[in-house]
């Protein structure tokens, strides 16, 4: 089973600002091992978050992202105490959801 | 809606900014880039299983870890890091974190040396519990200051150990520590190499390990970061947790004596 995230997100003024830390190994699929056998793709393909039950933030993430994914994004119109549910699905469809509350 | 994605690239990216600005320091580059990842420093993941790993239950004695005691008495983690390596009644000997550990899991759980050290040096796949375990307890001494002991006959025999081993030059290059890390501003290629006489040196590198490595995108402890040394010196691969490695940690530790410890760090 995929491993926790790490999700933080604090109010400031109007805005609330998250950030998302991802145990993941992000495998392009590209690389060879040792023996010169090919390591299987394994990376994440969708990622979203929501406030509540809106979602906030719908991503596309691909091969490009690194390993261990750190995320950062703001987003207006959520009060303190709120809950982010943040979940991500990978391309052999393992999946996590995490959920946070605003401080 | 505002985005700002960051994705923390590999050694790669250190590489191409270090060119772009060659008429800047490298390490101001690198320092920047630190600074923006600051925030996502993937250790921070290590010390959440870390934690986890501390308090379950492992068979075949059914114990959490949550009983071991690193110096400070049973189950105290914070403040432990600082004061580590130290001079343990029990087992009368010098242990280093590490090796302290071992012996919990061996004696707390009821784990076999193989188990106990199993996985020591994680890898893509393989996570290792001891880097994670590493990992929580050291972060629990963040902001305190480095306060080895050396008052104990045997604590002071490591010490001195470890200063011998410090100078000692072997191997095919007829390298020792101090070849590398006793003169200011020395380096390797673009690497700066820490002067480990040097107080100010000593307390910036030991403060800042363990240390997530962007390059292996593992946590990496003192025990591996010496032992990684020794391979770059040509010397033999010391057997995990030795006690030479424990005693080089205790030369450097005392060392740093005073510096406030910031880690787990991120590094190159």
């Amino acid at each position: 089973m995929a491993d926790p995230m790490r999700i933080r997100a604090a109010l400031s003024g109007d805005k609330v600002e998250v950030k998302i830390l991802i145990r993941h190994d992000m495998e392009t699929g590209l690389r060879k091992d040792t023996e010169g056998k090919v390591i299987p793709a394994h990376f994440i393909k969708t990622l979203t978050a929501k406030y509540e039950d809106r979602v906030v933030l719908d991503t596309v993430m691909g091969i490009a992202v690194s390993k261990d994914p750190f995320l950062s994004f703001k987003f207006k119109g959520a009060e303190k105490g709120g809950k982010i549910t943040v979940t991500w699905v990978d391309n052999i469809g393992d999946t996590r959801t995490d959920v946070a509350v605003i401080s | 809606m505002k985005l700002f994605l960051q994705s923390i690239f590999t050694a790669y990216l250190i590489h191409l900014s270090v060119f772009a600005f060659a008429e800047n320091s490298s390490t101001d580059e690198i320092a920047k880039y630190r600074e923006l990842l600051a925030d996502g420093n993937p250790a921070e993941l290590w010390e959440m299983r870390g934690e986890e790993l501390w308090k379950k239950k492992v068979a075949p004695k059914g114990a959490s870890l949550e009983q071991c005691d690193l110096g400070k008495g049973p189950g105290v983690v914070k403040g432990a890091y600082v004061e580590l390596p130290r001079y343990f009644k029990d087992v009368n000997k010098v242990m280093d974190l590490e090796q302290r550990l071992i012996q919990c899991r061996k004696t707390l759980q009821g784990l076999t040396h193989e188990q106990a050290t199993k996985a020591h040096y994680g890898s893509a796949g393989n996570p290792s519990d001891i880097e994670a375990l590493v990992a929580y307890i050291s972060a629990e001494s963040r902001g305190m200051k480095m306060a080895v002991s050396t008052k104990h006959p045997l604590e002071k025999e490591a010490y001195e150990v470890g200063k011998k081993f410090f100078f000692y030059r072997a191997g095919s290059h007829d390298f020792s520590c101090a070849t590398c890390h006793s003169v200011d501003k020395q380096r390797i290629r673009l690497q700066e190499l820490p002067n480990l006489l040097n107080k100010e040196d000593a307390q910036k590198s030991y403060t800042t390990w363990p240390a997530y490595r962007v390059s292996q995108g593992e946590v990496r402890t003192m025990q591996h970061r010496l032992t990684d040394c020794m391979r770059q010196q040509r010397l033999p691969e010391p057997i995990y947790a030795s006690d030479t490695v424990t005693a080089l940690i205790m030369f450097l530790a005392k060392g740093a004596e005073g510096g406030v410890y910031d880690a787990p760090a991120l590094k190159r």
